[in-house]
């Protein structure tokens, strides 16, 4: 962190966001619909990285909060017609209230665990909403999922093409990104790095930390439920593959393979496995060698994620080992419980 | 539904929870010595199944697949720990995610080797029929999976407790570093539960094969269950996966058959708030 100066990065990723924004309306149909698809998952990975990264929580059930976003912006489109024309934005403030509302419930129970614990209860609680969404038919058409049939057209446009659609996507995912990277830059995003730093110190100095802690995490639903919306119009489908474990595994990973604590890292993260799973699969079978492969790879030799690659380059060979000491690590030992005790 | 109907499920149950318990006793070890939460445990169930069925096309023993299977994904297991957990040192979380993508690793290996075809293992024919205890009809198979939870739970409850070994594991359960310090080797004893918990897990996967089948995703449909068995039952005890296991087979079981539409939810969401209450599960030492 202290050795590349923030201004430099924020501009590097201003940079790379307005190239995608130019460049991919001029590919093709499939590029940009991959795309899509990359930027709308990345905003749950974004949130995923709140909590991993800044606030060394590993939640391993993210995509519960993206299946709130998702299913309920289905059933309101197929069963009421609602979400379709301007009302689309109250689907958006309904699906963010709804995660946000399932993380405070949730919440309540997870922060009662930590380090790997906390991983596990959030598993189990990932569980539960995958279990209603497989066995519930009647409300989410079980393992068919729930089909939608058109996308929503407002402001006088139509966004049923991909190009404009792609645009829509940008432009929210863009302003999570924004949100989200004020909201770590402010006193409160310290005090979580501070948290995950060293819990007990933060508690000597009078922070709240449970709270602290509590909002990170309904603040992470709430943009799993943004995430939800965009996801299901991008793919036409809600299903229960969607809410099901590898999903939520899928987020942590593209955070841990771009870089923790780095925000900006897991949408590059997500782009990598978005290109290998759906680009790289049309051309070779082989594909997912590649990408446990590189998962493998990043967590043995590139702690700090793709993100950190600069810095190790900067740093050369002078210090091969201190960049292990990446926000990876730091969340990690931060969130292992026998550290305390140890 | 009469008294027959309760205590079929209840038989069912119980053959289901001796199942999951050749699962979770070994992901809770693990946990226990390593602290780690090991994701390529649905791996080793399904791989286990995998390499059994190649073992009785090849021959046509299905009494030879099941050791074959079993020490063939534990040595698999004992070289993911020595050659890539290892060197890690202790840090959980990357450990964990190594695992992980261990996990999605083996899942396109047994999609390159066995292809995305489901598959049924078939035991000899003395194993398919069933007996009759007192009007009801018990198939032989659930018996027999019973009776090798039984045995694999005596044989480990008695290395565990009876052993200098054993308590060698225990110490490193209760206390990795003052272990250490009294001088036990706790780097060798990661690695032979390591390769314990993928012997098991393979085992079940082989039992399991002629009751759930064997197919791609299958991995990650019983690994979810594992955990249940081992937050119930408590991280790194062996008596708390016993009974994590029964819980979890008996809820599963009367789940699905009294409430189809919430069936999971009644199985995770007790999970969840037991871990809320007592994060180091029901049984599982502070």
């Amino acid at each position: 962190m202290s050795m590349t100066r923030p201004q430099g990065k924020v501009l590097a990723v201003a940079a790379v966001l307005v190239g995608i924004a130019l460049i991919v309306p001029h590919t093709n149909s499939f590029v940009i619909l991959l795309t899509t698809r990359a930027l709308a998952f990345s905003i749950l990975v974004m949130s995923v990285d709140l909590l991993l990264g800044f606030t060394g929580l590993a939640s391993m059930g993210q995509a519960a909060y993206l299946g709130i976003g998702a299913y309920l912006t289905a059933i309101l489109a197929t069963r009421y017609h609602i979400g379709l024309g301007d009302d689309f934005w109250l689907v958006v403030a309904l699906a963010m209230l709804g995660s946000a509302a399932l993380a405070a419930f949730f919440g309540l129970l997870a922060m009662r665990a930590s380090g790997v614990y906390f991983l596990m209860i959030t598993l189990a609680l990932g569980q539960c909403v995958w279990g209603l969404a497989y066995r519930w038919n009647s409300l989410t058409g079980g393992d068919n999922g729930i089909n939608l049939s058109q996308r929503p057209r407002f402001f006088g446009i139509d966004f049923s093409h991909g190009v404009t659609f792609f645009y829509l996507v940008f432009a929210l995912f863009a302003i999570s990104l924004l949100l989200m990277g004020t909201l770590v830059r402010s006193p409160f995003g310290r005090s979580l790095v501070g948290i995950r730093e060293r819990e007990l110190r933060m508690k000597i100095l009078g922070y709240n930390t449970w709270l602290h802690k509590y909002i990170a995490f309904v603040i992470a639903g709430a943009f799993g439920g943004l995430s939800g919306v965009l996801w299901v119009h991008t793919a036409g489908i809600v299903s229960t593959d969607d809410v099901v474990l590898t999903t939520s595994v899928d987020a942590l990973l593209m955070v841990v393979l771009g870089g923790a604590g780095t925000l900006f890292g897991g949408v590059l993260g997500a782009g990598v496995v978005f290109f290998v799973r759906e680009y790289l699969s049309t051309l070779v079978h082989w594909w997912q060698y590649v990408l446990g492969a590189i998962y493998v790879l990043v967590i043995l030799y590139l702690p700090g994620g793709l993100m950190s690659i600069p810095q190790r380059l900067r740093q050369g060979r002078a210090a091969p080992r201190a960049a292990a000491a990446g926000a990876l690590a730091t969340a990690s030992t931060a969130s292992s419980p026998a550290r305390g005790a140890g | 539904m009469g008294a027959q109907f309760w205590l079929i499920q209840i038989f069912n149950g119980i053959s289901y929870g001796a199942l999951l318990f050749l699962v979770g006793s070994g992901l809770s070890l693990i946990f226990g010595v390593m602290r780690i939460v090991n994701l390529a445990h649905g791996s080793y169930f399904l791989l286990g199944g995998y390499v059994a069925l190649s073992v009785i096309w090849a021959t046509g023993s299905w009494v030879l697949s099941i050791p074959v299977a079993a020490v063939s994904i534990a040595i698999l297991g004992l070289a993911m720990e020595r050659v890539f957990l290892r060197p890690l040192g202790f840090d959980p979380l990357r450990q964990v995610l190594l695992t992980v993508g261990f996990a999605f690793l083996f899942q396109q290996a047994a999609l390159d080797i066995w292809s995305g075809n489901p598959f049924d293992i078939d035991p000899p024919d003395e194993l398919t029929r069933s007996i009759v205890v007192g009007g009801l009809h018990l198939p032989m198979y659930r018996i027999f999976m019973i009776g090798v939870a039984l045995a694999i739970g005596l044989t480990l409850w008695l290395v565990m407790e009876k052993t200098r070994l054993g308590a060698a594991i225990r110490a490193t359960v209760d206390d990795a570093q003052m272990a250490r310090g009294v001088g036990i080797n706790t780097s060798l004893i990661s690695t032979l539960i390591f390769g314990l918990g993928a012997f098991l897990a393979a085992l079940g996967g082989v039992i399991g094969g002629a009751f759930l089948g064997v197919y791609p995703g299958l991995d990650f449909e019983i690994l979810p269950l594992a955990f249940a068995v081992v937050i119930i039952g408590g991280m790194g005890s062996l008596g708390g996966a016993a009974i994590g296991a029964l819980v979890v087979g008996l809820a599963d079981n009367f789940g699905k058959a009294l409430f189809p539409e919430v069936a999971y939810f009644t199985l995770y969401a007790p999970m969840a708030l037991i871990l809320a209450v007592r994060p180091t599960g029901l049984f599982g030492r502070e």
